[in-house]
């Protein structure tokens, strides 16, 4: 082991570092060439789209790369010494020591059979800092300084028996057991909710404080990036093209990359009321086995030049910027994003047709699923996914409904359009009551209520050629006659989504995910139907995709004058689109109200505590911001709460909030809560 | 947990009556009337003969009694009369049951030591040559018929090379040691006699192999597949990155995920090892269970046929009970 | 700096091989056991022209003789040449394996669908009777009923369907239950789709793999249960050429190994087969083990 180095100077330095695949297919040049360095307790950030090499530069750094992937060159020094030309023993002596890592799904991350003391102690027993004794010691003190509430007893644990955002804890824990100099962090909050992620974040900045370790934090959101790391990389297409202090590069991005990135994500905190669609850059990252010769990013670029041609060196710009594009090559600020073109004559509520009856109305709303019982005397349990819900929907209207995960929101989704049967309740969509309806008395109404599904993977038959996926609906429901008149559809469909008629003998594989969501949309579409319930439609896309789609559902909405229930977990994307919201919490509608006044007056204290959560790329906004800690994590849906379901984790709940549920009252018009306290918070 | 084990019980009887109903209507609904398979043509031509021979063993009551009365002589031990041995079937599976008890435990022993390290070596090394020697095993193991694999190592190493001794538990002129167990390498060690301890051993390792060949093969597969898969997950990589030694990495991580599919698989592999004796054993000559059941089966012995189906389901469905209870342990995410 | 990233750090892992060879590799073995299978299904089409004997002709002047260029695998006990009945005997083995495991895996799928498909009660009787016949040892139960039927090649067919179905009816079952659940199933209900639309057009397409490949490997196992019970007296009626009885009817013969030696090796090629059949497709269809 070297020996610690306190010097001045970067701990981590990086030079061009070259990963690559060897598939079948040919090489790919998944990290090509990138150089960087990390100072002792600096934190830094990697940004970039998926396949943009960001997760395989981390795991280069520490050489834990699988087959067929090679580091083919490159150095990368840590406190001086080449982590690449390292024996076996030597790496070792820095993995989990030197250098720790937090990966980023936390359920899959920690062994399932071994209790959490013993993968705690071994991380330090293997390096021989402390004994078994002291090791259990210091494990149980780090358990507690991540927030875990009784280590003690947490410490005699399974995995299974912790959450998402406690394994996360876990893991943490495990990456500072020695102290080390680099925690490199990859994604580590992406599979986890909002609340959950502030939690974790927070805690990462305290903990780079606390212990000075340096942090290479990688993640595809710039918000997560500027609520933690002082200076950001950003990679496109396997190489840095920008890099700088984190305020000075949102602020005025030097590369047209991270000036359409910046441009595509709806911010929470400021929205121009009228303007729903982003500023998208057109297209896909380049084949990473047919990489262009010149600039990678050429192709999309709006400010491409004829120099592009060439590729572009990775130059200093500025003191402590470098960005590698000919165009702002003398450090010119690229122009502001001019506004997309407004929404026009949107639908809003309150026209003509619905001064009668909502579109959607629903009433009472539940839907319990029976758990398979633990043994033939064991009383049988449910999970109350959806518990008492109305909801009414105005045709025209963008409904958006978020929640953290487990909240009821997909299971409603799925009995709006029945693929699930409620339990109880009342549905009635356009006159009709579909609740409790059979399948061949809805099939009518199907051409009206459509879906869009949340992952673009699974989605898609996998067996179907695109035009047996949108013929289908259409010979089904017989509105086609000839297979001219079909095929005719079919290619008009998929203009209508953006995709070229061409593409309909194609399987979905040969598509994108992006590509896959239009498809996906199309489908919806084919039988011209009013409303249209989409679960969670960009939560798997990378961000100028997200961009992309929400252009398009916004472009389809004014073509088609269609109805969206639009369910989400990003509050920045439903704010910026929907008209109005509706927050759901273990089941139940805790906060109604018009997107703006939400965002501006929230009431339910949840509604709030979510709000805030809700990282800004922003680094300037992000420092001057305080996060409101929400504590804890959701109840179980098996056994709820009684009374007002947030009260365990609720700062002004009281006696009464324990035994009465509060009922859902209008506080100001259109804007209707769920709590005792409303607004009081 | 042990309501767990309770309700997983009361399940298990519920299985077993089930399982004697089958039993029941099998050999009382069978095409052939089983008053001539067991009286013969002569006495089967003598109409009264037949009626009294019905009336005597109550075929003559309707079936629903006849079920009761079955199950009433169950509760007692009673499995019928064997026609063959004319003995109670239930004393005859006391008799024959250790020397399959042994044969088959010696087995289970020998798939599990060659077969858990061989597919853990294939999986950390695939695609060398041990993986290649496994695969060529286990596929060799599994596609081999038990009876012909018998023959061919009796014919080359007793027949031919004459290094291992002929059928049967022991030397033809040996005598078998003094029976406290049945198990002849037990009782043989308890009464402190080598020399039939070694022959007993030595009876034991052609007909071992045999019976192995196929459950050696399909827990070598078995091994390796679970081995590939635990080694992509995410913990392993987790345990990389803490700087482990790659040994404590495959025996303290991935190991014992991997088992846990081999456990269920191990406890059916047994139950079937004690089934699967049926041909190694009428080749070997080894008075077991499974000889038992041929010559039954052969000699059209109903009784002897449906005690010993009844009684094999049992120990099926304990050794069930035992496989998942033992993965309710060993796995902690399967809550009870 | 070659090969720095040995996956568990275990051995430095073997240089990247060329296309060519991992092509071959992929797919020789399948290919290898495609072709036994063709090669005995020919043999038995054509059993006759490669034989001058039939397999019933008794010679007892000519008794055990071995292996030689009139009788090329030797005759047996009754002076009946053993690779006539060999030859013979592939059409009997080969019948009722592929007999026993297609009506098998069609009743079992069907139960198992229609379990997976109707829930609730109906699920709980059918997949409580498969874990009734699961609950006994299949050697044993086939053995009783084929004692019970009384002895003859379709009674053993039969009794071998009775242990054979349950199997498929539980793989169908979790296999309609997975993609019952995948989005675009729901997709398909959404747009109106009927029950059997979606169950023949999206859920069969897509959960047929595993099955083809359980009844693919599944054949080679049928072939030796078969023969097992043959062996014990219980399938074939004698002298009908199979090759289980053939090594039973050897089985005494040490001194003359080529009775029984060479029909049971004829059982572990064409198993050999089916199981390299069996594992190439599973390699095929498994799109983790297709990325190496």
């Amino acid at each position: 082991m070297s020996a610690q180095n306190t010097g001045p100077g970067p701990i981590l330095d990086v030079r061009d570092l070259r990963t690559q695949f060897f598939t079948d297919a040919g090489v790919v040049r998944a990290v090509d060439g990138v150089t960087f360095t990390v100072d002792a307790g600096e934190t830094v950030g990697i940004v970039g789209e998926s396949g943009s090499g960001k997760s395989v530069t981390a795991l280069s750094l520490m050489r834990l790369l699988d087959e067929p992937s090679r580091i083919v060159g490159g150095e990368v020094r840590f406190r001086g010494a080449d982590v690449l030309a390292m024996s076996e023993d030597e790496l070792r002596a820095i993995r989990g020591d030197g250098i720790a890592m937090v990966f980023q799904d936390p359920m899959t991350s920690l062994n399932p059979v071994l209790r959490i003391a013993r993968q705690l102690v071994e991380i330090m027993q293997a390096h021989g800092r402390f004994d078994g004794e002291q090791a259990r010691a210091r494990a149980i003190s780090l358990l507690g300084r991540m927030g875990i509430t009784a280590p003690q007893r947490a410490i005699r644990s399974y995995p299974h028996q912790f959450s998402g955002g406690m394994r996360q804890r876990v893991m943490l824990a495990m990456g500072f057991a020695n102290e080390p100099a680099l925690l490199i962090a990859d994604e580590p909050t992406t599979a986890l909710d909002v609340t959950i992620q502030a939690q974790i974040l927070d805690l990462m900045v305290e903990l780079n404080r606390d212990f000075g370790a340096a942090i290479i934090l990688i993640s595809h959101a710039l918000g997560v990036i500027a609520s933690v790391c002082r200076r950001v990389l950003v990679m496109y297409a396997g190489e840095v093209v920008e890099e700088g202090p984190t305020e000075q590069v949102l602020a005025s991005p030097r590369h047209p990359y991270t000036w359409a990135l910046i441009n595509a994500v709806p911010r929470i905190d400021r929205h121009l009321p009228g303007t729903r669609r982003l500023t998208t850059i057109e297209g896909a990252p380049p084949d990473p086995l047919a990489m262009p010769s010149g600039c990678r990013f050429a192709a999309r670029c709006p400010f491409r030049i004829s120099k592009c041609d060439e590729h572009p060196p990775l130059d200093e710009v500025a003191p402590g910027r470098k960005a590698r594009c000919w165009v702002t090559k003398g450090n010119e600020a690229l122009p502001q994003a001019s506004p997309p073109p407004p929404t026009t004559a949107t639908i809003r509520p309150k026209s003509e047709k619905s001064a009668t009856e909502p579109l959607l109305s629903v009433r009472g709303l539940v839907k319990h699923f029976p758990l398979r019982r633990d043994g033939l005397f064991a009383p049988r349990k449910v999970v109350h996914a959806v518990d008492g819900v109305d909801l009414d929907v105005e045709a025209g209207e963008t409904v958006g409904l978020v929640g953290e995960s487990g909240c009821g929101k997909s299971t409603f989704a799925r009995l709006v359009v029945r693929i699930h049967e409620p339990t109880a309740g009342r549905i009635r969509f356009a006159g009709h009551d579909i609740a409790q309806a059979s399948a061949s008395a809805i099939r009518p109404l199907r051409r009206r209520l459509q879906m869009v599904f949340q992952d673009p993977y699974a989605s898609l038959n996998p067996r179907m050629r695109v035009a047996e996926i949108l013929s289908e609906p259409l010979r089904f429901h017989g509105l086609t006659g000839t297979s001219a008149e079909t095929t005719a559809r079919v290619d008009e469909l998929l203009v209508s989504v953006g995709l070229n008629p061409k593409m309909a003998t194609r399987f979905p594989h040969e598509f994108s995910g992006g590509q896959r969501q239009r498809i996906s949309i199309a489908r919806a579409l084919a039988l011209n139907p009013d409303f249209i319930v989409a679960d969670e439609p960009i939560s798997s896309l990378d961000v100028n995709i997200q961009a992309q789609v929400i252009n398009l559902l916004v472009d389809l909405q004014e073509k088609f004058q269609l109805t969206y229930l639009f369910i989400a977990h990003d509050l920045a994307v439903v704010r910026h689109i929907c008209d109005r919201l509706v927050v759901f919490y273990l089941g139940k509608v805790v906060e109604i109200a018009p997107a703006e006044d939400l965002f501006m007056r929230p009431l339910h204290p949840y509604t709030r505590y979510l709000i805030s959560a809700v990282p800004i790329p922003d680094a300037d906004a992000e420092r001057r911001r305080k996060r409101l800690p929400l504590v804890g994590e959701p109840p179980s849906a098996v056994d709820p709460p009684s009374g007002c379901r947030f009260r365990t984790r609720c700062p002004i709940a009281q006696d009464i909030c324990a035994d009465v549920p509060p009922p859902l009252t209008p506080h100001r018009t259109g804007h209707l809560a769920a709590c005792h306290f409303a607004g009081q918070f | 947990m042990p309501q767990y084990i309770l309700s997983r019980l009361v399940l298990l009887f519920v299985m077993a009556l089930l399982a004697t109903l089958v039993i029941f209507l099998l050999a009382n609904m069978v095409p052939g009337d089983p008053v001539l398979a067991q009286l013969g043509d002569l006495a089967a031509s003598n109409k009264e003969f037949v009626a009294e021979w019905r009336a005597k063993w109550g075929l003559d009551l309707p079936l629903w009694q006849r079920y009761l009365i079955f199950l009433q002589q169950l509760s007692h031990g009673d499995l019928g009369i064997s026609i063959a041995s004319q003995r109670p079937v239930l004393q005859d599976v006391r008799d024959f049951a250790p020397a399959t008890l042994e044969l088959a435990s010696v087995s289970f022993a020998l798939s599990l030591i060659v077969g858990i390290p061989l597919g853990i070596m294939a999986a950390v090394r695939r695609d060398s040559w041990i993986d290649h020697l496994a695969r060529l095993i286990s596929l060799i193991g599994v596609s081999s018929p038990t009876f012909w694999l018998a023959f061919i190592l009796l014919a080359v190493f007793y027949g031919g090379l004459q290094i291992a001794p002929g059928p049967g538990r022991i030397d033809s002129i040996g005598l078998p040691p003094p029976s406290v167990t049945g198990l002849y390498l037990l009782d043989s060690a308890l009464a402190g006699d080598w020399a039939t301890f070694r022959d007993a051993a030595a009876h034991l390792v052609l007909p071992s192999i045999v019976l192995a060949a196929a459950t050696l093969g399909l827990i070598t597969r078995t091994t390796r597949a679970s081995m590939l898969e635990c080694m992509q997950q995410d913990y392993v990589r987790v345990a990389r990155a803490k700087g482990l030694r790659s040994r404590r990495i495959v025996i303290g991580h991935i190991l014992p995920n991997a088992l846990i599919p081999i456990v269920t698989l191990g406890g059916l592999a047994y139950a079937n090892l004690l089934t699967g004796a049926v041909l190694t054993e009428t080749i070997f000559s080894w008075p077991g269970l499974g000889r038992y059941t041929f010559r039954s089966a052969v000699s059209l012995d109903f009784p002897a046929i449906m005690g010993i189906t009844l009684i094999v389901a049992v120990v099926y469905l304990i050794i069930n009970l035992v496989i998942d209870v033992s993965y309710a342990l060993l796995d902690p995410r399967v809550v009870r | 700096m070659s090969a720095v990233d040995a996956p568990l750090g275990l051995r430095s892992v073997a240089p990247i091989q060329s296309k060519l060879r991992r092509g071959l590799r992929r797919y020789s073995l399948p290919v290898i056991g495609a072709l036994i299978i063709i090669a005995w299904i020919v043999v038995a089409i054509i059993a006759p022209l490669l034989s001058p004997y039939l397999p019933s002709t008794v010679d007892v002047t000519a008794r055990l003789r071995p292996p030689s260029s009139t009788h090329w695998l030797g005759t047996d006990v009754l002076g009946r040449d053993v690779f006539t009945r060999l030859i013979y005997g592939t059409r009997i083995s080969l019948t009722t394996g592929m007999v026993v495991v297609l009506v098998g895996a069609f009743i079992g799928t069907l139960v198992g669908g229609i379990a997976a498909y109707a829930r609730g009660r109906v699920e709980e009787v059918i997949m409580r009777a498969t874990d009734l016949v699961l609950c006994f040892p299949p050697i044993i139960l086939a053995m009783a009923i084929a004692a019970a039927l009384g002895i003859g090649t379709t009674n053993t067919i039969i009794a071998m369907l009775v242990v054979w179905w349950p199997k498929f009816a539980r793989l169908a079952r979790s296999l309609v239950l997975v993609q019952r659940s995948q989005e675009y199933v729901e997709a398909a209900v959404v747009i109106g789709l009927s029950p059997a639309r979606i169950l023949l057009r999206h859920i069969i397409p897509n959960s047929i793999g595993p099955l083809i490949i359980l009844v693919t490997l599944d054949v080679g196992n049928a072939i030796i249960t078969f023969a097992g019970l043959s062996f014990l007296g219980l399938g074939v009626i004698p002298p009908t050429p199979e090759w289980g009885s053939m090594v039973s009817e050897g089985r005494e013969l040490i001194e003359q190994w080529w009775v029984a030696a060479f029909p049971g090796f004829a059982i572990l090629t064409i198993v050999l087969g089916f199981n390299f059949l069996g594992d190439g497709i599973r390699d095929w269809l498994d799109p983790r083990s297709r990325r190496r």
